[in-house]
């Protein structure tokens, strides 16, 4: 208990942290109230799906009607952010869910028992990691199709490997400790000892690193979008709406700035989410560093 | 009556935690004198390290010397110095030099990268510059004055420059020539034989401290000798500049007990030999009864009795003491266990810190800290029961 | 005489892997052929320095480690060993010896009948800041061995960890704390509690009281004294300090570079030691009496690696009796008095 009120007290005590929650705290009440703050139009059939007014490709600037303004193909930025955030959250939660799923069971299998099993798995991670991210995932979604899940079948094939290696690495260290061996001695079987005493302390530096990959997840899958290999045409997602202003970057002759909102909204969503997360991943980071342990 | 080395009057050091404030040590006044041995015995949290540190302003972050003054009588020209009032610059001249410490664990007083040969002449190069200078120069002269033939009449003039720059170096080891061409590629070799010098210096002082064959051990790196080895090249270390006082942290407790036997008389004979003071920490009471002329209890950061090592043993007076004594296993003879858990470093106990755990405590233990009281010749004991 | 723990010529080799396959390229003899008894409520003192094999030898014991081969026996009857032995010695009909190897020698024990033993024999680590989980509360820490045993559960389980630490002399009202909030001794006896959880008869100590403090040390020591005689427990105690072997201990054994050089009595060791190597440790051994101060036997050299060992008598290179004879065999242990063995040519 006096350990979860020193890590509070922590993360409220330095500025940047704290604004790392303020931050993140926003977003989860925007994707909470998403219905409210952008309430679905009668007769719209998919919530997720952005309403458009016309099929136009001029982005209109903000007005009475589309506080935002509206993006190629008329489709409205305000509803495509605010309902983009659960898409982020979505895409972000659930592709780190499955990572770390995935990466504990192999990486602590591999680092507790070590031998022919530890060798097999680690080699498996290293054909994964011998490609580049990205082009990796372009690939997949290429094969699967263009779809959200595609998407985050592929972030989760990209990202899992170095997951794996990373509780490996602590669970070897652990692996060592005296406890480790004392609770062998009660008799405890390895997936108890694994459990109960291996992981709940390897596991942080792991946790670290997920709260600080969280941003980048939503970064690389709104990249992908941002490629056209992403979430169908008018779904509401930040990397597509950021898709749809690249005809727009640069305005007409003598006004270059005339399209500012098509870009530069969505643009700023995925910016703070990413360093609210980023922020947030650095505090833990902070808290949990043995090295800066209380004094 | 021996002189003083060291007087420390009043120190206290206090650490600045997460939890709240430890006071390490509280108001301690403590005299090292010239040829002593002086141990420094007592129990987790005691203060003993600290102490140590101290007189060497090493005392680690979140750690502060708060207030007191320790005053050392350097024989050989420095005076009265209040260690605590010198300048940075000032003190890490007399660290490794004047006042050198021995740490307890030898692994990680060696740095891996670096021979041992290497890392002792450091301490050579560092405070000795002026001296190797005077060397190197002789070693030089001699080549002047023994070499004839084509070759040597070829090397002369360098010998000749080496000789001037040495002598530099002899009188004035700042002598900026020989500073800025020892930053310099090709010049800088002509300066190598300080180097040799202090190289030279450094097999003498393994052989001191006993290591066979102590020109193949300075070419060694730390984990290529065993931990007796290791700990033997840290002492060497240590007396490297023949300091006037060693400070020895617990420098046997990691070793075994048969290398722990060599190591003890290899302390006996560096003090009969070099007539430093030395300063032993030791939570081991046999270890401190082997090498010490003196003996110091400390409890929670204070002291409880001074006294020579025979009184401390035949007439232990403080009841800690006392308890401490009893508390190692004597053979056939049933172990007396001291009650209780050692004082709260966070909220010691008021008055004197050992009336929870004293089996002769009064109503006045509680209120008032006893001070120092001299109970017979050179034998002082905090107690009010005296 | 009623032997619990009988040790036969039990070897634990460690390979050192080197070259691009990791293969073994070469073997550190931490135990060589150790033969032990130790008998039910004796408290046996197994002394050495570091590097000696005494570690390896408790860990080994208690089944943290696989023998290399060598026998260990749990409570087994004399009639089954001599049975062992004799089918061993007449070298047919190795399948009935194999299954009575199987059923009876520790070291062919593997997982289940291993965790089964784990009730029946305990080991308390060193160092009390390193054995304890960091992240567990007090009240599972010591509730572990009943759960994984499924012994007790809920309310009975919460009663029988207070109670053991009751024994031990902890308070009952610090359940929810974490090893960091406890004291080096207060740890070492929770380390204890969670060993008497399952009610073994056997202990092993690996130095449970080198991390802690002189006055902790005697606590400690004076408690296992207590619980040894409320219980009738056996203990194996390892240590490298000889003045708490000879006042706590029943009967010893030094070990030097794996072997056992040396056991008896804990008066007859220190006080007529009849090896060299025993001789030099009693009179290194630091002893808080200044008058004691001269006459030592300071060894020259230093232990050799077990990875390398000298052949024939281990301890040759350091001994002052050694002869060509030291070189060449390994002399084995001999009674040379009443319950006193020594592995010695020229026993002193």
């Amino acid at each position: 208990m006096s350990d979860w009120k020193f890590m509070a007290r922590q993360l409220t005590r330095n500025p940047l942290s704290l604004m790392g929650i303020i931050i993140i705290v926003f977003f989860v009440i925007i994707a909470i109230f998403a219905p409210l703050i952008a309430p679905t139009p009668e007769g719209h059939r998919d919530a997720y799906m952005i309403p458009r007014d016309g099929y136009s490709a001029t982005p209109q600037p903000p007005s009475e009607e589309h506080r935002f303004g509206t993006t190629q193909g008329q489709y409205d930025i305000f509803y495509g952010v605010i309902w983009g955030t659960r898409s982020a959250f979505h895409v972000g939660l659930v592709v780190i869910g499955v990572v770390l799923a995935i990466g504990i069971l192999l990486g602590s299998v591999a680092g507790y028992f070590g031998g022919v099993l530890d060798e097999v798995i680690m080699r498996i991670t290293d054909i994964f990691m011998a490609f580049p991210g990205l082009i990796l995932a372009m690939a997949i979604v290429a094969v699967l199709g263009p779809s959200l899940r595609s998407v985050m079948i592929a972030l989760t094939v990209v990202a899992w490997p170095s997951y794996a290696r990373l509780i490996r690495g602590d669970i070897l260290q652990v692996r060592e400790e005296d406890f480790i061996e004392a609770s062998r001695g009660l008799g405890a079987s390895s997936g108890r000892v694994i459990i109960r005493h291996a992981l709940p302390n390897a596991i942080y530096p792991t946790l670290v690193m997920a709260s600080l990959d969280i941003g980048a997840i939503v970064l690389a899958a709104s990249a992908l979008s941002f490629l056209g290999l992403g979430a169908p045409e008018g779904y509401a997602d930040w990397g597509q709406l950021t898709s749809f202003a690249r005809n727009w970057i640069v305005g007409p002759p003598g006004n270059p700035l005339k399209y500012w909102y098509a870009v530069t909204i969505p643009g700023l969503f995925i910016l703070f989410f990413v360093l609210g997360w980023n922020l947030l991943g650095d505090a833990f980071r902070d808290i949990l560093d043995p090295r800066l342990a209380r004094r | 009556m021996q002189q003083d080395l060291i007087r420390i009057r009043d120190l206290s050091v206090r650490f600045y935690t997460y939890e709240g404030v430890v006071h390490a040590i509280d108001d301690l006044d403590l005299d090292i004198r010239q040829g002593e041995t002086l141990g420094i015995v007592g129990e987790t949290g005691s203060g003993k390290t600290m102490t140590a540190l101290a007189i060497l302003r090493l005392i680690p972050y979140p750690g502060k010397i708060e207030s007191g003054s320790i005053v050392f009588f350097d024989r050989d020209g420095g005076g009265e110095l209040d260690l605590l009032k010198l300048s940075e610059d000032k003190m890490r001249s007399i660290r490794g030099n004047k006042i050198s410490m021995v740490f307890q664990e030898p692994g990680a007083a060696l740095n891996p990268v670096y021979t041992i040969g290497d890392q002792i002449s450091e301490v050579y190069l560092l405070h000795r510059r002026q001296e190797l200078g005077h060397r190197a120069k002789q070693r030089v002269d001699s080549l002047l004055s023994d070499g004839s033939g084509f070759a040597s009449a070829l090397r002369r003039p360098f010998w000749r420059w080496q000789s001037r720059l040495y002598d530099k170096i002899a009188q004035d080891s700042h002598s900026v020539e020989p500073r800025f061409l020892s930053h310099v590629p090709l010049f800088r070799r002509l300066l190598r034989r300080l180097r040799d010098e202090a190289k030279l210096l450094t097999v003498d002082m393994l052989k001191n401290v006993e290591i066979p064959d102590p020109a193949r051990v300075a070419a060694q790196y730390p984990h290529q000798i065993s931990g007796g080895m290791k700990q033997r090249a840290v002492i060497a270390m240590a007396l490297a500049c023949s300091p006037e006082l060693l400070i020895a942290d617990e420098p046997t407790t990691s070793l075994d007990v048969t290398i722990q036997a060599q190591m003890l008389e290899l302390f006996r004979r560096i003090k009969a030999d070099r007539g430093a003071s030395v300063v032993f920490v030791t939570h081991n009471l046999g270890v401190a009864s082997e090498v010490c002329d003196r003996l110091t209890v400390m409890y929670a950061g204070r002291l409880c009795e001074v006294a020579s090592v025979e009184d401390m043993f035949l007439h232990p007076s403080h009841p800690y003491t006392k308890a401490l004594l009893d508390a190692v296993p004597i053979p056939g003879k049933e172990l007396q266990t001291i009650p209780g858990a050692l004082a709260d470093a966070l909220n010691p106990p008021p008055g004197c810190r050992f009336h929870p755990r004293c089996p002769s405590a009064m109503p006045m233990c509680q209120r008032e800290r006893p001070k120092l009281k001299e109970i017979g010749k050179d034998h002082m004991v905090a107690c009010y029961l005296f | 005489m009623n032997i619990l723990v009988d040790i036969r010529g039990l070897k634990k080799y460690f390979p050192i892997r080197g070259g691009v396959f990791g293969r073994p390229v070469g073997m550190v003899k931490a135990v060589d052929g150790v033969s032990l008894a130790v008998e039910r409520g004796q408290w046996l003192g197994l002394v050495g320095e570091s590097g000696c094999g005494k570690t390896t030898l408790a860990k080994t014991v208690v089944r943290l480690w696989k023998p290399t081969s060598g026998h260990i026996y749990f409570d087994v009857p004399d009639a089954v060993k001599a049975e062992i032995e004799a089918s061993e010695a007449s070298g047919n009909n190795s399948g009935k010896l194999a299954s009575l190897l199987k059923e009876n020698d520790l070291g062919t024990f593997s997982g289940a009948r291993v965790r089964l033993f784990r009730r029946r024999a305990q080991l308390v680590h060193q160092d009390p800041f390193t054995s304890l989980d960091p992240r567990m509360k007090l009240k599972n820490i010591v509730a572990e061995p009943l759960t994984i045993h499924k012994v007790l559960s809920g309310d009975a389980q919460e009663t029988a960890v207070k109670e053991l630490l009751g024994t031990v002399g902890l308070s009952a009202g610090q359940l929810e704390r974490y090893p960091h909030q406890f004291s080096g001794g207060q740890r070492q006896r929770i380390a204890i509690a969670r060993a008497l959880a399952t009610k073994p008869e056997f202990i092993a100590f690996d130095e449970p009281t080198s991390a802690l403090d002189v006055s902790v040390q005697a606590q400690i020591l004076n408690l296992l004294k207590d619980l040894k005689k409320d219980f009738g427990l056996t203990y194996l105690y390892i240590t490298h300090e000889l003045l708490i072997a000879e006042s706590v201990c029943d009967y010893i054994a030094v070990m030097y570079l794996g072997k056992v050089v040396e056991m008896g009595r804990p008066e007859e060791v220190f006080h007529t030691p009849r090896h060299p190597y025993s001789q030099s440790l009693v009179s290194a051994t630091p002893v808080p009496d200044p008058k004691r101060r001269v006459g030592r036997i300071v060894l020259p050299g230093e232990v050799p690696s077990p990875a390398n060992p000298p052949p024939g008598c281990a301890f040759h290179p350091r001994c002052s009796r050694a002869s060509e004879q030291c070189r060449e065999f390994g002399p084995e242990l001999k009674l040379v008095g009443d319950d006193h063995y020594v592995a010695c040519f020229h026993p002193l």
